[in-house]
């Protein structure tokens, strides 16, 4: 790829998702881009580029970003932001709450294995809930993604990453070679699109947020962006969770670590209340 | 050094366990059925087992049930590890005294999800 297209390519997928690619991700944007290229009977990549700069073609730009995200996920990643969900976050919100819905967003819930696994979490709670609902969001920049999730229909594979058998026994059941989601975890969870650049102020307001493995693609000033306006759309005391290798410090003051639960933030009420008025 | 029984009546999934649980740092032994796996039981407990469902002698299933049984038998942590798919498959290995299960194929990352999943690893 000539370095002038993959220019073009770097800034188009900047704008539209604030991924950042970097010139030795060129390989990668040759990888992902190809199959596009074939898919649309286009010859090459130089052709490629030049449809997008040409025809701004708004389903191919949005199909090249959408190869350009990284879609990784797995129930129950990590594990240690859900044992922190169930034990520090869920107990303190439903003393909190007094009944009031409890209301979670997946910022990117990719083919919605994160989601799944927080109603799992809430499911096992039983009684410890005290009647507190809680409503789950799952949103994502990919569409492809969005409809498996909402599907809830995962491979042997997917349902072996992660997911210990006695929560395959209680919570899916085959069809075919595919295992699907039971409907009764499916019914607290919504999925739509949202693109992290995009105002939030259509989603309503959150006691907390799963933000994880997806800003370490952004550069900082689009980071920062991004955790300022997630701090505006929280209730205090607003829980914010990232991935192991991601932080708030030195991007923002909007969240301040809740100590000894890693990956775990929660808003300055004070300084979000001010930006808030201003 | 936890120990693990691969029993398996194909010599190339044994290979590849192998492979897999030294990488773990776990010493492996090998047993081409439920039967040879059960003599290997009786002389030394092993602390793991990553089972077959279907082989000769003594299939996978009536060797987990007649090792629950036996002296010391409760103890070893017991993964399937089979072709078998199916939600009924499942329930009756899970009812039987496995702790986990592995519907082949697999790969190291399964194996190694399951294991932590049931505080192997």
């Amino acid at each position: 790829m000539k370095p002038t297209d993959f220019d073009f390519i770097s800034k188009l997928v900047k704008e539209r998702s604030g991924l950042v690619l970097t010139p030795e991700k060129a390989y990668l944007v040759e990888s992902r881009l190809g199959p596009i290229a074939r898919r649309e009977g286009i010859a090459t990549l130089d052709d490629l580029v030049s449809n997008l700069r040409l025809s701004g073609n708004q389903k191919l730009i949005e199909a090249v970003v959408d190869a350009m995200t990284t879609n990784e996920t797995f129930f129950f990643r990590d594990k240690t932001p859900f044992e922190i969900l169930e034990n520090v976050i869920l107990p303190d919100l439903i003393a909190k709450k007094r009944g009031a819905p409890i209301k979670i967003w997946c910022a990117a819930a990719s083919t919605g294995q994160e989601p799944y696994s927080i109603a799992m979490v809430i499911d096992q709670l039983g009684h410890k809930l005290a009647g507190s609902r809680v409503e789950i969001l799952g949103t994502d920049i990919s569409e492809r993604c969005l409809e498996k999730a909402k599907a809830g229909i995962y491979t042997q594979f997917e349902v072996q990453r992660g997911l210990p058998v006695t929560q395959l026994m209680k919570y899916f059941r085959k069809e075919g070679d595919a295992w699907k989601i039971a409907d009764s975890l499916k019914a607290n969870i919504r999925f739509r699109h949202m693109n992290l650049l995009d105002d939030f102020r259509t989603l309503g307001r959150f006691d907390v947020i799963f933000c994880r493995n997806v800003l370490i693609y952004f550069d900082t000033p689009t980071k920062k962006r991004v955790l300022d306006r997630m701090a505006q759309q929280m209730e205090a005391p607003g829980y914010l969770l990232m991935g192991a290798a991601e932080t708030v410090l030195g991007v923002t003051d909007a969240f301040k670590p809740v100590q000894n639960s890693r990956g775990l933030y929660s808003i300055d009420p004070a300084r979000t209340a001010m930006t808030r008025a201003a | 050094m936890k120990t693990c029984l691969v029993v398996d009546d194909s010599r190339v999934i044994r290979k590849v366990a192998r492979r897999i649980l030294e990488d773990m740092a776990f010493e492996v032994i090998e047993a081409e059925d439920g039967s040879v796996a059960m003599r290997n039981c009786e002389q030394h407990m092993p602390d793991a087992i990553l089972l077959d469902w279907n082989m000769p002698v003594l299939n996978g299933i009536e060797f987990l049930r007649a090792l629950r049984k036996s002296p010391g038998g409760e103890a070893p942590v017991v993964v399937f590890c089979t072709t078998e798919n199916d939600m009924t498959a499942i329930v009756e290995a899970m009812e039987a005294g496995a702790n986990e299960y592995i519907m082949k194929p697999f790969d190291s990352e399964i194996v190694q999800s399951k294991f932590a999943e049931v505080g192997l690893v």
